[in-house]
């Protein structure tokens, strides 16, 4: 492993590096707080951090040197906007960021909730709401924009188009997959094929729980989604999803997704139990693989706990840098494989729970 | 005048924090004295909105204050205001 895996944690950010031939920590920031969102801006190198203090809210930090140094930037605000009518909206929580592009190097897109999408255009000194986004119908709608595990609706996944980057998909918790095609300035649902059993009209045009999208980079119209109700995945960037999930039900349901970025036919799932248990299939934690744009799933499970395992794998907690992946746990537990999942090996079990990775 | 005084914890992020001693006016007016003495540390003590966060307490004389939403206590020469984080966590 050449690069550094970045492990936010509910106790801290702790950064794990090749330590002669082992894999160690060797760095904890923000010992003690809990680290809810990094990204590592791949322009820059800037590492970001979201914090969630339980006492003095949301809080966003970087740093330029690897660590070394920390700058706290003001986060973004909600001043003067409503949530619904006569509520007014308030920052809960920075779930994503991402950089904006080659073209725009200090643009940077940030999800958050309540449902608002930021755009800094001045690398994160400044952010303003995206109104166009906010004031869409269907955000205004109790129906199609809504809290389900949160009280309130969230941007957690923003995919930038590497052909273009005022082509923007952004996924919400729960209301489902936006496009713009200009920078923000418009925005569609794109949510066609997607299942939402838990409505009454499934196919229900905005409402959907796509818990995570990843896009390919080598093919940017596809893209996958682990969703609450299944496991889709579109050819045509968004015009249709196709329902992946494997057969007899498994994989299904789930948080986590990696993909490969050049061959658009591979991606990795860890399946978990429905929403009422949230704890892995038979409490056997698994990591499933298809090669064949989910035709077809096979475990990948050497090294993993084959028993007894209550871990759950969150959204951002399982990530991908050429061959390495790397997963971590609400149990503090963190795996690494180092030949796309052929095999895992443990590189803590002492963390506290495990919220985001990022290979630096 | 009136003391302020403020939770050891915030100075993990505001390392010079300190006592401090503002003009009598209401708990607004002294969010206001803390933000330009320590720049960014009202966003740690109120919502987007305005409001006291849910997990800080503001004291005055010993009790808590009234008005959560627009701080608009007032204060009184020599009182003594508190600033904590409220008991949370067990």
């Amino acid at each position: 492993m050449n690069s550094s895996l970045l492990v936010g944690t509910a106790k801290g950010l702790v950064e794990f590096n090749p330590v002669g031939n082992e894999i160690d920590v060797t760095a904890v920031h923000f010992t003690g707080l809990p680290v809810s969102m990094v990204y590592v801006d791949e322009r820059s190198g800037t590492w970001w951090v979201g914090l969630s203090h339980r006492h003095w809210g949301e809080k966003l930090h970087y740093s330029i040197d690897k660590g070394k140094n920390w700058q706290e930037v003001n986060v973004p605000k909600y001043t003067g906007y409503e949530y619904r009518k006569g509520v007014p909206a308030t920052l809960k929580k920075i779930w994503v960021i991402s950089h904006a592009g080659p073209d725009r190097p200090n643009g940077l897109w940030l999800g958050t909730e309540p449902g608002g999408l930021f755009f800094s255009s001045d690398n994160g000194k400044h952010f303003h709401l995206n109104e166009s986004l906010w004031n869409h119908p269907s955000r205004q709608d109790d129906n199609q924009w809504f809290g389900t595990g949160n009280d309130y609706p969230f941007i957690h996944s923003i995919l930038v188009d590497p052909r273009n980057s005022n082509h923007v998909y952004v996924g919400v918790s729960c209301a489902g997959v936006f496009e713009t095609l200009d920078g923000g300035e418009n925005w569609v649902s794109k949510n066609n094929g997607l299942v939402a059993s838990y409505l009454p009209k499934a196919s229900a045009e905005i409402g959907h729980d796509p818990h995570q999208i990843v896009q390919c980079r080598s093919r940017p119209d596809v893209i996958w989604q682990q969703n609450h109700c299944g496991i889709f995945r579109t050819t045509n960037g968004g015009g249709h999803w196709e329902d992946v999930s494997g057969q007899n039900g498994f994989p299904k349901y789930g948080f986590a997704l990696a993909i490969d970025q050049e061959n658009p036919n591979v991606a990795w799932v860890i399946p978990a139990k429905s929403d009422e248990s949230r704890i892995p299939v038979d409490l056997k934690l698994s990591v499933c693989k298809t090669s064949d744009n989910g035709k077809s799933w096979r475990e990948m499970n050497t090294g993993l706990p084959d028993h007894c395992s209550f871990d759950l794998v969150l959204r951002h907690a399982f990530v991908k840098q050429n061959e390495l992946l790397a997963f971590g746990s609400n149990n503090g537990n963190l795996y690494l494989s180092k030949n796309n999942a052929e095999n895992w090996i443990i590189l803590s079990q002492n963390l506290a729970a495990i919220n985001c990775l990022a290979f630096a | 005048m009136a003391k302020v005084i403020l939770t050891s914890a915030l100075k993990r992020f505001f390392p010079t924090l300190s006592e401090l001693t503002v003009p009598v006016s209401t708990i607004s007016d002294v969010l206001i004295a803390l933000e330009e003495k320590y720049p960014g540390i009202s966003g740690y003590l109120v919502e987007d909105d305005g409001r006291l966060r849910q997990h800080v307490n503001i004291f005055v004389k010993g009790e808590l204050i009234k008005d959560r939403n627009k701080l608009t206590d007032r204060l009184t020469d020599q009182d003594e205001v508190l600033i904590f984080q409220a008991l949370s966590g067990g």
